[in-house]
């Protein structure tokens, strides 16, 4: 196959960045995207020029380390399917290719394709887990788990932490990997003791970090290569809600006020 | 110096309780004046550094990544196992026990075994606790599955992504610490060289990733949790980033190297389809619970696997081995896989490859059923092969998976180096010479949430107020070797890429030294690396600065060490001259083809001692002795 590539150049974050154009000859129907970024790389290094960096590690589709803008779709035109799965089926001989780093404010490029997702951490860490030390939890099977819960708890969970749903956003939003997780662990009972505090201390460091308003485009719900449901964001939003009224009633008794 | 494997004394179902009682604690009050870094963020690392940070100690916590959530233990698809017994199938501490030490053809530690699989059953109330969505039945109790190697039902999953759920349990086990203060975390950041002082690990030299910059991390103990070595062979089914450089930097610095010719090649891979592959994509061995394994009974038959009626399949997985059929281990699957291969009954276009055909049990069970089982594993497939498994059988190969060899430890986790204690797939493991599937998550964990934070307090109570700092010269001394070593990597100005020279590794290490090996190939394989090393050093091309991110550089260094790996793996695998799990020299086979071991001259596990470059590595053997497992050829017919 032929293919033409316009990639986007950028030296660093504070640098200016360009689309810059590459032709292969070299690419079979059989190749995954990454690998035709791997020949173009091998290319570009025998001629002395510096590789196109981008991020990518398990080539399976779970790390969450590969995502690029292929021709303004975050991880291109297959459906349920991250960068690195992407094979170069899905296109035809002599496409013209435009790919681009994630675009959002809380995402800064490092470098070419690359962009810092440190945010997600952050969100996380405002919150995002159980509150349990090792050693003091009891026996599995003590706390049974209703199947439709543990079901639905493994269908959020599937998120892989890629940032496609914030790329994709008009907006820049977050909502859906912070619905996700939200919906993860509000579902099990391990996660109720914690689940409105958890809510409001992830979305105000959702906030903190830069990620836009969600305004119900349903973009990232189109972009997710785990398929992660919107129906999220609405229960994100009434737990949201619930906590909210809970740390006013709180608040008026004297109590908790968070 | 002579390897002490410190096991406890008494009775296999005492040792550890036993020996926790006598480990020296660290009183709560003083837990937080000891820093302890942790490299590594997958399921071993992860646990680690939450649960040490959780009893109090100051953890630094390193991975290459860009977010810890990225290891690649997130990969892990198939399950962990626990000896829970829900089953009522039989199962029991002791039969885990028993079934590792075979699985692992007796090249194990019988007292490490034992406690792994004692600790097996607190991993899954701790997963459980904190939220990982294991599959439940409709009681809401937990689910369990089969899995190679043995006979009972205790593997514990979460659909095809077990290891993903686990490690983001751990990962937020460890972010929670990381918000409370108690962990200091370093994502995008390699280690590349350990700092000893006196004899004792005493930091780290890293480079972050993002900008370059070198700098100086001093703590109490180091711990390595840095995974394995597959990408030795280049085509694994690892992540391309990982690499053997945190250990094998670790070994230049006096930790023994132990077993490193013991490498698992896992049976159902996804076929390479040419040379443009840059990894392999593992399918789930638990697909084996529902797949049949077969090939055409005759030669050449290039026929559409449709077309090809029962009575002329060879199902010959059931047929040699009919009680554990296409259950046998892995290493049993992936040589009778490359014997059909060989015997030129391989299917595909490449005519590499065996079938795994799910038709009986899709007929049995119902499409819907199988898709709830394996549904995510068959969009993958599909995804990369472009034929869909409900329709047609899948295509596997053996790829190389799983390293059960790695830095030498001993009962305490604590390498040859006092300080460096080595966790994970990265030390020489609990696994012998073969590892049963879904035990390394269990391994992993078990090291981390459970074994090391119980024994790393007995190296550092009697430490108490010895700190060294980064202003100590042996940091300056390693830095500049860091420094030196990078320049170098950056100036050499040839022609060849750091992938060209890893692909030829590659085509090396597997040719010589992958399922099948022998005294001649692995001679050929001993001339031929260090003439690859030889020419890495003097035309490798890397193109770009040091100051800024360089995946080339990155990846430059992380080859350079592969090389000097490679030439040890092959070297202990010449050394070894019997047959065992997944090490299968081909002089040493019994009359029916499988391994045939040596008990009386090999039953050690070999550690090797680096003695500088260009010098012959030296040789210690720690004797292993089974007195509970009594020394069985194994047999899974």
């Amino acid at each position: 196959m032929n293919l033409t590539l316009h990639v986007w150049r950028q030296e660093g974050p504070d640098k200016p960045g360009k689309l810059v154009e590459y032709k292969t000859a070299e690419a079979s129907p059989d190749m995954s995207f990454l690998e035709l970024l791997d020949v173009v790389n091998e290319d570009l290094l025998a001629r002395g020029e510096r590789p196109i960096e981008f991020e990518h590690d398990c080539r399976e589709g779970i790390c969450g380390s590969c995502g690029v803008m292929i021709d303004g779709e975050a991880h291109g035109p297959q459906k349920l399917t991250a960068t690195c799965q992407l094979h170069l089926r899905q296109f035809k001989d002599g496409d013209s290719i435009t790919l681009e780093p994630w675009r959002s404010k809380a995402f800064p490029v490092v470098r070419d394709l690359v962009v810092d997702r440190g945010a997600f951490d952050r969100i996380i860490e405002a919150g995002g887990y159980v509150s349990v030390s090792t050693g003091s939890a009891p026996e599995a099977n003590l706390t049974p788990v209703p199947k439709d819960a543990a079901d639905a708890a493994m269908d959020a969970a599937a998120c892989i932490g890629c940032g496609a749903c914030v790329a994709q956003c008009p907006n820049g939003a977050a909502q859906l990997f912070v619905a996700a997780k939200v919906a993860h662990l509000g579902l099990l009972p391990q996660g109720q003791p914690e689940r409105l505090e958890r809510v409001l201390k992830m979305v105000e460091v959702m906030e903190e970090q830069g990620f836009g308003a969600c305004s119900n485009h349903r973009e990232c719900e189109a972009a997710c290569p785990k398929g992660i449901s919107i129906d999220w964001i609405a229960r994100l939003n009434a737990d949201y809600r619930k906590a909210q009224l809970k740390g006013r009633r709180k608040a008026a008794a004297g109590g908790f006020a968070g | 110096m002579t390897l002490d494997a410190k096991i406890p004394a008494g009775p296999i179902a005492d040792k550890w309780n036993s020996h926790r009682f006598k480990l020296k604690l660290v009183n709560p009050a003083n837990k937080r004046k000891f820093d302890i870094i942790v490299v590594g963020t997958g399921l071993a690392g992860a646990s680690a550094a939450a649960t040490l940070a959780e009893l109090g100690y100051k953890v630094h916590s390193f991975c290459f990544q860009d977010s810890p959530r990225r290891a690649h233990s997130i990969a892990a698809q198939g399950g962990i196992n626990a000896a829970k017994n829900y089953r009522n199938d039989g199962d029991s501490v002791w039969r885990l026990f028993y079934d590792t030490v075979k699985g692992g053809d007796y090249r194990a530690r019988e007292a490490n075994v034992y406690r792994l699989a004692q600790v097996s059953v607190n991993i899954i109330d701790q997963a459980v606790a904190q939220g990982v969505p294991f599959a439940r039945e409709y009681s809401g109790l937990l689910d369990n599955r089969s899995f190679g190697g043995a006979q009972v039902s205790r593997t514990f999953y979460a659909r095809g992504q077990t290891g993903q759920q686990l490690l983001l349990g751990a990962y937020q086990a460890l972010a929670r610490q990381i918000e409370a203060g108690q962990v200091v975390m370093h994502p995008k950041t390699e280690m590349l060289d350990i700092v000893v002082v006196d004899g004792h690990a005493r930091g780290i030299v890293v480079r972050d990733l993002k900008t370059g910059k070198i700098t100086r991390h001093a703590a109490d103990a180091v711990v390595l949790a840095t995974g394995g070595y597959s990408r030795v062979f280049n085509l694994s089914t690892n992540a391309m980033g990982c690499n053997t450089t945190a250990i094998w930097r670790a070994h230049r610095r006096g930790a023994y190297f132990a077993n490193p010719c013991y490498t698992q090649i896992h049976p159902t891979a996804i076929p390479p389809a040419g040379d443009h592959q840059s990894k392999l994509t593992l399918m789930s061995e638990s697909l084996r619970n529902d797949g049949r394994i077969w090939v055409p009974a005759k030669k050449g038959d290039t026929r559409a696997p449709s077309q090809i009626p029962e009575a002329e399949r060879d199902y010959y997985l059931e047929r040699r081995y009919p009680s554990f059929g296409n259950l046998v281990p892995r290493d049993v699957a992936s040589r009778a896989a490359k014997a059909m291969v060989d015997e030129g009954r391989g299917v595909g276009p490449t005519g590499i490859g065996v079938y795994l055909d799910f038709a009986a049990s899709i007929a049995r069970l119902g499409q819907a059923s199988i898709a709830a089982k394996y549904g995510n594993l068959f969009e993958m497939y599909e995804r990369i092969t472009g034929e869909s498994p409900y329709q047609t059988p899948m295509r596997i190969y053996p790829a190389p998976h799983y390293t059960m060899g790695g830095l030498w430890v001993d009962y305490n986790l604590m390498s040859t180096i006092p300080g460096l204690f080595v966790i994970g797939e990265a030390n020489f493991s609990d696994h012998g010479a073969n590892r049963l599937g879904a035990s390394a998550l269990m391994q992993g964990l078990a090291d981390g949430y459970f074994v090391l934070p119980a024994t790393i307090g007995d190296y550092l109570a009697p430490n108490m107020g010895q700190k060294v700092g980064t202003e100590h010269p042996a940091f300056a001394a390693v830095e500049d070797e860091v420094r030196g070593r990078l320049a170098k990597l950056l100036s050499i100005g040839g022609k060849r890429s750091p992938d060209s020279f890893h692909r030829e590794l590659g085509k090396i290490t597997w040719e010589y030294c992958g399922m099948g090996r022998n005294a001649q190939g692995l001679g050929n394989a001993l001339e031929a690396i260090p003439r690859l090393r030889e020419e890495f050093w003097s035309n490798l091309r890397v193109v770009g600065d040091g100051e800024s991110l360089n995946q080339t550089l990155e990846k430059a260094g992380r080859v350079a060490d592969f090389l000097d790996l490679g030439e040890l793996m092959c070297r202990d695998a010449l050394e070894r001259n019997e047959s065992c799990g997944g090490h299968f020299r081909e002089e040493y086979q019994a009359s029916d083809g499988e391994a045939q071991r040596n008990d009386d001259d090999y039953a050690y596990a070999a550690a090797w001692e680096f003695t500088g470059d260009g010098q012959p590595a030296r040789l210690h053997k720690e004797p292993l002795t089974f007195e509970n497992v009594p020394l069985t050829q194994r047999s899974y017919k």
